[in-house]
């Protein structure tokens, strides 16, 4: 009994989906690919409110090239086989841009339909790499770093800024440390031309890491890339300052903080480390949580600004482009920066966001400044 | 525990000879060393550092079991507990401006006789009422103990690391040898060695020592000949302490941070050193802890840093295998 309840109350939400009416050519329809019921629904609800105040913001402006907007909201239950089937349906109902859609599995099924009929998708949430490296989703474009994003800006910084030459990879054995340094090492491959001398891990927590410290001086590596935490981070870089190792030490996020300061003290200066953008400081970011916490009374979910910012950049490449034609549409995203409460971003030609994401920082009188 | 002192001399050059001998050009290879001997010379004095740290742990365990036949799981907190003391000592006195060279002392002069009081305490309330219980009661309450010195240091002071400031400068003078060792690692290999000698003659020559190795043979007698046994049982936690408590500042100084949980890793490690060396067995614990730092330091830099704990127990099981009471131990039946 139960169970048909739930499928008759799904369908009626379907339905009640799909029976939007359209009246061609009155307003502009943008399809988001949300995720609204399943095991992911806090993440994709919360992409779909960002998306929904966007459009609210974007109307009581005036809407874009003068139409007033509407939203049509999609739920694919992050499956990859009801995406297609609901990118489908909104392709027909008149989508005119898509915003999403949140599980990377679903944006590159779902891709294709939308890629035939022509539409601009802009994700807020799909991390997955190959979806802008691979070059396959040419209509694709995303407001959320990509999951080598860290890495890919590690590798590149270190190449062209630090010109590194021969590099020492080292980690603490775990998920987050080792994941890091693969990646780090895969990036590095791709970019060419810097050495991968030494690839280690290190058990976290040891009284002594002198050998390994030892290793990387006769590895002769100029720099020196961590994947792990702050604390066998400063231990590791202090006993290369007092060996006398002449290395640049390069971190993730996970020495990104005071804390890690603190600990190195003097040996901490000059270190580098990526760290996600600063964006609490933000007025509008501040200005559209204040507006998601009068409407539903709670603060903003994982994907709220990031789903704001994507419509907002699709709006303000419409008007730019002055009208939905692709190639237009497409060149103005790439050419456009557009203040969003994730700051001021833009797209590259892949389509990752410029602007959101990770920046570079290095320490500079005990403490983190920004140096990209 | 300390009969084997007379036999240290034959036995432990022959165990030198078996571990060069085979081990090391078994493992790598001369052709290695000989390539690289400088690469060789840092690893071998890092790997010694590291074996002198964990000696100085290590010693606490194997002498408070060759007594009372204890394993001190809260050994390894009161080596926290001296690295702790030192840095509120330096910390304070830092703020008054003192002289760098008395803060030092006074940091290692407090962290000795903190953990020193932190020893004989513990030995009063978890070990003594439980002397005549079975063994494992006397272990669940040295479990207990640990647990509860780090987690009271934890909420006394806090869960997150804290900067541990040198207190051991960067001489001038050794400059030039920095890059192949820096002068806190010297300082703790001399410091060992010093620790080791006065330790030696006090065992030896005092007569407490007597009065411990009598005990370490056989309380009861030793009791019946007119030894204090609970003052000896006691002075040998608080010798044990004093060590710890020295190998805690060292090793801060060497790392430059703390935390209420440093004690339970570098105890492990020098537990086991006092295993591979034979538990019961000062000489033991030394030349355990040496072989597993110098071995470990060894393996990570001519192999992989990621297998360096699989290798230092696979030394451990094979020792053990071959001989079971450790490289120096004197063969016992025990249950723990």
């Amino acid at each position: 009994m139960k169970a048909i309840f739930k499928t008759v109350a799904l369908a009626l939400l379907t339905m009640a989906v799909f029976a939007v009416p359209s009246f061609a050519g009155d307003t502009i329809k943008i399809g988001i690919g949300g995720v609204i019921s399943g095991d992911l629904a806090p993440y994709g609800i919360s992409s779909v409110r960002g998306a929904e105040i966007a459009v609210e913001d974007i109307n009581a402006k005036g809407g874009i090239l003068g139409k007033q907007v509407e939203l049509l909201i999609g739920d694919d239950v992050c499956k990859a086989e009801i995406a297609v089937n609901m990118a489908i349906k909104l392709v027909s109902d008149g989508a005119q841009m898509i915003v999403g859609h949140v599980c990377s599995s679903c944006t590159i099924a779902a891709n294709k339909i939308y890629k035939d009929a022509g539409l601009i998708v802009v994700s807020p949430a799909s991390t997955n790499d190959d979806l802008t490296l691979k070059g396959e989703h040419p209509n694709f474009f995303r407001t959320i770093s990509y999951d080598g994003a860290q890495a890919d800006l590690m590798t590149s910084f270190a190449k062209n800024t630090l010109k590194a030459k021969k590099v020492a990879l080292l980690h603490d054995k775990g998920d987050y440390g080792k994941g890091q340094m693969d990646l780090a090492r895969k990036y590095f491959e791709k970019l060419g031309g810097v050495e991968i001398v030494l690839f280690e891990g290190v058990t976290t927590g040891a009284v002594d890491f002198s050998a390994i410290v030892q290793k990387v001086k006769r590895s002769k590596a100029d720099l020196t890339m961590w994947g792990g935490y702050h604390s066998d981070a400063s231990k590791i870089l202090s006993l290369l300052k007092k060996k006398r190792v002449k290395t640049t030490f390069f971190g993730g996020d996970g020495i990104y903080g005071s804390e890690f300061v603190a600990l190195a003290g003097k040996y901490g200066e000059g270190v580098y480390a990526t760290g996600p953008n600063d964006t609490s400081n933000n007025p509008l970011f501040k200005a559209t949580t204040a507006k998601h916490q009068k409407k539903y009374n709670e603060d903003p979910g994982t994907f709220f600004m990031s789903a704001y910012a994507a419509v907002q950049s699709l709006a303000a490449a419409a008007e730019k482009a002055g009208s939905l034609d692709f190639d237009k549409m497409k060149a103005a995203l790439i050419s456009n920066k557009v203040e969003t409460p994730l700051g001021k971003i833009g797209f590259d030609k892949r389509g990752d966001v410029i602007g959101a994401g990770f920046s570079v920082y290095q320490v500079s009188d005990g403490k983190y400044v920004q140096v990209n | 525990m300390f009969r084997s002192i007379e036999f240290i001399n034959m036995r432990l050059l022959k165990i030198i000879l078996g571990i060069t001998a085979v081990g090391i050009p078994g493992f790598f290879g001369i052709k290695e060393i000989i390539a690289d001997p400088v690469y060789f010379m840092e690893l071998f004095l890092g790997g010694l550092t590291r074996g002198s740290i964990y000696a100085l742990i290590a010693l606490g365990y194997t002498m408070v079991y060759g007594i009372i036949q204890l394993i001190n799981f809260a050994h390894g907190e009161i080596y926290m507990i001296g690295a702790m003391t030192a840095l509120i000592v330096a910390s304070v006195l830092g703020l008054w401006g003192w002289n760098s060279a008395v803060i030092a002392i006074l940091a290692f002069v407090f962290a000795i006789v903190y953990s020193c009081a932190y020893g004989f305490t513990v030995e009063k309330i978890a070990y003594k009422p439980l002397r005549n219980a079975p063994r494992l009661s006397a272990l669940i309450s040295a479990i207990g103990m640990s647990l509860f010195l780090q987690n009271y240091v934890m909420l006394a002071q806090t869960p997150n690391f804290l900067p541990f400031e040198s207190l051991i400068p960067d001489f001038e003078f050794w400059e030039p040898f920095a890059h192949i060792i820096t002068a806190v690692e010297m300082t703790i290999i001399v410091t060992t060695v010093i620790t080791m000698i006065l330790l030696g003659i006090l065992i030896k020559f005092t007569k407490i020592g007597k009065a411990m190795r009598a005990t370490a043979q056989d309380k009861v007698m030793a009791s019946l000949v007119g030894i204090n046994v609970n003052n000896v049982i006691s002075t040998t936690f608080v010798v044990g302490s004093a060590t710890a408590a020295i190998g805690g500042v060292l090793i801060a100084c060497h790392v430059g941070q703390i935390n209420f949980f440093i004690g339970f890793l570098a105890g492990l490690k020098a537990f086991i050193a006092a295993v591979l060396g034979g538990i019961g067995s000062v000489p033991g614990a030394v030349l355990g802890s040496l072989v597993l730092g110098i071995s470990e330091s060894l393996f990570t830099g001519y192999f992989w840093s990621e297998y360096e704990d699989v290798f230092a127990f696979t030394i451990l099981v094979i020792i053990l295998i071959f001989r079971p009471s450790g490289i120096l131990g004197k063969h016992e039946i025990s249950k723990v």
